[in-house]
């Protein structure tokens, strides 16, 4: 089990997306990348397999729509049918057109709400989660790549990410109670 | 430069002539009398054409206990009916072309005014497309002038002899006049026209510049006519589809129209484009671009739904006679166009664009943007039809082969237009945001 890991910062968006690359390209395996904001690119130039959270928000929806479905027909005309406007009360069908923006709303609540909490459980997101952040500086200016040293020669590793354009490489213990 | 294919040319040709032949048969066609029209019945009697064979029927039932004037009566009014079917399958596939032409116009108009750096690609699709403004635009005026005058019976506030009975529309003629219609006709084409004759001066000259200065300019007046488009468009759809039904009315309509519009304008602006690349011309536009197009034809498709649905759902909720009728008669006479339309724009696009991939696959694009446009043809379909020709509709010669001269047309004066200009807007100062566009 490889028990250290190294860790390359750099200063800038655009030099870490092209040290990613050039990284890449030694195959080296990265394990991590810990940035300030989202870097456009970023997940392609890692290799990272599209989200599938889009066909998550899908299936939501259809959930979302089938409770607005089931929840209008129980209330307005198995349980207690009402008379509004003078429409009948005991057809779902002929009432349908009312109940179209609960159906809409619903779909969309469902879609939203899940989708977000689906994201939070699949980042490991959850309350009173201690943070993962191996480097306190990535939350303000910096970004960190996080390399595998595998069987490889650490300080060639280490010198070809200068070379990259990393401001402080650092051999890291890693930590395995996370 | 783009150099029109002579085949495209000859098959707009074609497209023309076949259409113009199909309309002269349909006005050729229609009965010049009752006695004709009765033969008509009875021979589509025969034939087992829903529609008609139903309307007959319940007549026939009728007939045996009323009088002959009834009798009458009921011919004179099939008889207008179907007189009426030439001109209004000639308004209709006229109005959708000069649509597309104008919501490509409006669209036109706000990424210039919102200076959007995805689209300066496209500019040279667009305006060979509003240039059908100019052709369309007088074929509508000429058949606005012609129902308004009524010489034909396309519109009802037109008769004298009804507006004579009818208490409703003689309150609404100070606005619904012959000459009202045609003088707002005439400034409203004329304003979009002029704000298309000069954005397309401005663009031009902005090749040869070497500062923003006339995309400056084009940006004020982009904004200004925007303002005056939506003013102009509302009242433009009340005067050309909402007086169909002079009794009736809706405060939606003009966004409804809108809707309807820009989709089905960005839909050509796609189709274009794909055209266009399959040619070999358009190497910077990239299928980012084909994306963006698409999601705009899927978002503008929701929000015409939308519309459609809000106007529907209030009038059908309050129940209210004076209103609901225009969707009772359309659930009871157009049953198939009115629901059919609602699965060719919602449900077809809907299903088809919603995966991120589809939007950059060109049949996808292709197949869904011909959907749409068949789409909006129905519900233009809807919106005349019913008070026009009533339960005698039907999709025929006339119908048809209006559709295919107007495509003819269109497509002749767009590709004609494309190759008077550069495709590429190379002056526009964001070009290279364009150029460079990735999802």
């Amino acid at each position: 089990m490889a028990s250290k890991v190294i860790h390359a910062l750099y200063s800038d968006d655009d030099i870490l997306l092209q040290a990613v690359k050039k990284v890449r390209e030694k195959h080296y395996h990265i394990e991590e990348v810990y940035t300030p904001f989202p870097v456009h690119g970023l997940e392609k130039a890692m290799g990272l397999a599209d989200t599938r959270i889009a066909i998550t928000s899908f299936l939501y929806g259809l959930v979302g729509l089938s409770v607005a479905v089931w929840m209008m027909n129980f209330i307005m005309i198995q349980d207690w049918p009402q008379d509004i406007g003078g429409k009948p009360s005991f057809s779902y069908l002929e009432n349908m057109p009312a109940f179209v923006p609960v159906m809409f709303e619903l779909t969309v609540f469902f879609a939203a709400h899940l989708m977000v909490i689906t994201f939070y459980m699949r980042s490991r997101l959850w309350p009173f989660k201690k943070a993962e952040n191996p480097d306190v500086r990535t939350t303000d200016d910096h970004f960190l790549m996080v390399i595998d040293t595998e069987n490889n020669d650490v300080e060639k590793a280490s010198s070809f990410l200068i070379e990259t354009g990393a401001t402080e490489v650092s051999l890291i213990d890693k930590k395995d109670d996370h | 430069m783009y150099t029109l294919p002579s085949k495209l040319k000859f098959f707009a040709i074609i497209l023309m002539v076949i259409g113009a032949l199909g309309i002269v048969t349909g006005f050729l066609s229609t009965p010049s009398n009752t006695e004709e029209v009765k033969e008509i019945l009875a021979s589509s009697h025969d034939d087992g054409h829903q529609v008609e064979a139903t309307h007959t029927e319940s007549y026939d039932s009728q007939s045996h206990d009323e009088n002959t004037h009834h009798d009458d009566s009921h011919y004179e009014h099939v008889l207008h009916q179907l007189q009426n079917r030439p001109w209004s399958s000639l308004y209709i596939a006229s109005f959708l072309f000069f649509m597309i032409s104008l919501g490509v116009l409006a669209f036109y108009a706000i990424q210039i005014a919102s200076q959007a750096g995805w689209s300066p690609v496209l500019f040279r699709v667009m305006e060979g497309i509003t240039s059908y403004l100019i052709p369309g635009g007088i074929i509508m005026l000429i058949l606005i002038g012609l129902s308004a005058f009524h010489f034909n019976h396309l519109f009802v506030w037109a008769d004298p002899e009804v507006v004579a009975h009818d208490k409703i529309i003689q309150g609404k003629s100070g606005w619904l006049n012959s000459w009202g219609v045609l003088v707002r006709a005439i400034i409203f084409i004329g304003g979009w026209v002029a704000y298309r004759q000069i954005s397309l001066k401005l663009s031009r000259k902005q090749d040869e510049a070497t500062d923003g200065k006339w995309f400056k300019k084009s940006f004020k007046i982009s904004a200004g006519f925007l303002v005056f488009f939506i003013y102009t468009e509302s009242v433009m759809s009340w005067d050309w589809l909402m007086s169909f039904d002079p009794h009736w009315f809706s405060t939606l309509f003009g966004w409804y129209v809108f809707a309807g519009m820009v989709v089905c304008g960005i839909t050509t602006i796609a189709l274009v484009t794909i055209t266009l690349k399959a040619q070999g011309y358009l190497e910077y536009v990239n299928d980012s671009h084909i994306h963006d197009l698409a999601k705009f034809m899927f978002g503008f498709s929701i929000f015409w739904t939308y519309l459609w649905f809000s106007q529907f759902m209030l009038i059908w909720y309050a129940n209210i006679p004076e209103e609901v009728t225009y969707f009772v008669t359309r659930i009871e006479d157009f049953k198939l166009p009115f629901f059919g339309m609602v699965v060719l724009n919602f449900i077809f696009p809907i299903l088809v664009l919603m995966n991120s991939d589809y939007k950059r696959v060109n049949w996808f694009v292709i197949i869904s943007g011909i959907v749409i446009i068949i789409g909006h043809y129905v519900d233009l379909f809807v919106m005349v039809m019913p008070g026009t020709v009533g339960t005698s509709w039907y999709f025929g010669i006339s119908e048809l082969s209006s559709v295919i001269f107007f495509l003819g047309l269109f497509i002749y004066v767009v590709f004609t237009a494309l190759t008077k200009a550069p495709l590429l807007a190379k002056g526009n100062p964001f070009l290279k945001e364009s150029k460079n566009f990735h999802y």
